[in-house]
């Protein structure tokens, strides 16, 4: 993997003729987790997606650029809530199917490596339908993993699970993805004060930044630290004021 | 209940089912006094096939051939026109709607144009039955192609893969439980469309037979050559059932319908 860079995204985003968002200036840190918060519908994964290159369905005018010069496109890796696993594959065969989308031959040393990394050794044969929701999200995961891009992005990826699996897959997504730039999409302040070195909260009025606890993540749920800010994030997401 | 088990248990319904089915069946013959040559029962139309088997296999392999025949090059066809149309927009704009107002015309109305082109032999049946199953394994199996998981089609550009790959290695394999049941449909449908070509001109297969032996009131010979082609189609349509399932045994569509 190479260095991890920053991602700057400015610009204005319209969709169906009316501006989502514009005017945004919003920098998802190198080498951390910047978790982005909001409700529904304010364009949280819009912005995701536009930094992944995928489509929109509206128009967006303005600039996304990583901050080493390079190209954004071919080093992100994508992880949403619903697990996209291919049902006819297997463990192994999912993770290991962006070098069959490429045309590459796969390392399979490595990928069971990762299967194992992500605790699914025994299910490597087993298909998607077999698996618990939390087991398909490590599969996910490992096959993030074994695309190893500098730059991962998150939408909401742990938002349908329970929440004893929810938090062991956020440990387990922090401890594995060190070191890369993560972008974190979620509607959950828990979540975003658990993992965010960096915290926005995107609402109709606009980007907000709110300083992270100065605890280092990944945070305890239950420090005092932790819920006192999540308190302040969930009273700023309902429209009090965030400082 | 183990899968033997319910096996066996549907098999004892069917037989009961059969068994209410024929009663009743001789029932009415008796009850009403009806001659043979008008409705025959079911034990007069057994004696009749098991003296007739002869004639009715040497039919029956006929149909069968045009059946399969037409079955295979059609779903073939349908299977790549399918992948075609989901590769290429023009094809869309340009054949979609063809095949759309082509479904319009009944093809039971192109039998007799089809007998003029290709004669009294097997062509004129094959092609029925490859026109009747064309369509729904085409719609059946682009429409699989097409709703492949949008999720999947975002990921698969975010990792960098080549449009045929993709094609290849998601949208086709995602594709196969709805073209599955696009080959089930076939298998009711292909022998329908054999058998009207053989009525509207043939001297070989069921479809003649059938009409030969009602022409000449030997309306129990006219009843076993139906059984025979009824028994072949459910025996075609478990055989087709079993192979799509048992290649898409991943997919919940395939367990969840008959």
């Amino acid at each position: 993997m190479t260095q991890a860079p920053d991602i700057r995204l400015s610009g204005d985003f319209h969709h169906a003729g009316r501006p989502l968002f514009s005017g945004l200036d919003f920098t998802v840190a190198a080498g951390g987790w910047t978790c982005l918060l909001g409700p529904s519908g304010v364009g949280k994964s819009t912005i995701l997606r536009l930094i992944a290159g995928l489509d929109t369905g509206g128009s967006f005018s303005g600039k996304i650029a990583a901050g080493d010069g390079e190209p954004v496109a071919g080093r992100i890796a994508f992880m949403a809530q619903s697990d996209l696993l291919a049902p006819w594959l297997d463990v192994f065969g999912n993770v290991t199917l962006g070098a069959r989308l490429r045309g590459e031959a796969s390392d399979r040393t490595r990928a069971r490596t990762l299967i194992e990394q992500v605790g699914l050794a025994e299910h490597a044969e087993k298909r998607p339908a077999s698996l618990s929701g939390g087991m398909r999200q490590r599969v996910a995961l490992a096959r993030v993993l074994m695309e190893d891009r500098p730059i991962v992005l998150l939408d909401e990826p742990f938002a349908a699970l329970d929440a004893r699996t929810r938090a062991e897959m956020q440990e387990l997504a922090f401890e594995t993805l060190k070191g890369r730039t993560v972008l974190l999409v979620t509607h959950d302040p828990a979540e975003a004060v658990r993992l965010g070195d960096h915290i926005f909260i995107l609402s109709e009025e606009g980007l907000a930044g709110i300083e992270a606890p100065a605890l280092p993540s990944i945070r305890e749920v239950d420090a005092p630290e932790t819920l006192a800010m999540q308190a302040r994030l969930f009273r700023a997401l309902r429209g009090g004021v965030a400082t | 209940m183990s899968p033997a088990q319910r096996f066996i248990g549907r098999s004892r319904d069917a037989l009961i089912a059969a068994g209410v089915a024929l009663a009743l069946w001789q029932g009415i013959v008796w009850a009403t006094g009806v001659p043979a040559f008008i409705l025959p029962g079911p034990w007069r139309v057994a004696t009749t096939l098991v003296a007739n088997i002869g004639l009715i296999a040497d039919h029956a392999m006929i149909t069968i051939a045009e059946v399969l025949i037409g079955l295979v090059v059609g779903a073939a066809l349908g299977a790549v026109t399918a992948l075609h149309l989901m590769v290429s927009p023009a094809a869309r704009r340009i054949a979609l709607p063809i095949m759309v107002f082509s479904q319009a015309v009944p093809v039971f109305a192109l039998a007799p144009i089809l007998t003029l082109w290709l004669g009294y032999g097997m062509a004129s049946k094959i092609a029925m039955a490859l026109l009747i199953i064309y369509f729904p394994v085409v719609s059946t199996f682009y429409d699989g192609l097409r709703r492949t998981d949008p999720g999947l089609i975002d990921l698969a550009r975010t990792m960098g893969a080549t449009p045929a790959r993709t094609l290849l290695f998601l949208r086709l394999p995602a594709g196969l439980p709805a073209f599955g049941s696009g080959l089930r449909l076939a298998a009711v449908y292909a022998p329908i469309g054999a058998v009207i070509g053989e009525w509207v001109g043939a001297s070989k297969g069921l479809g003649y037979l059938m009409l030969l032996a009602n022409g000449r009131a030997k309306t129990d010979l006219m009843f076993a050559s139906l059984f025979v082609l009824a028994a072949f189609a459910v025996a075609l349509y478990a055989l087709v059932s079993v192979l799509t399932r048992r290649m898409t045994s991943w997919s919940r569509e395939s367990t969840d319908t008959i």
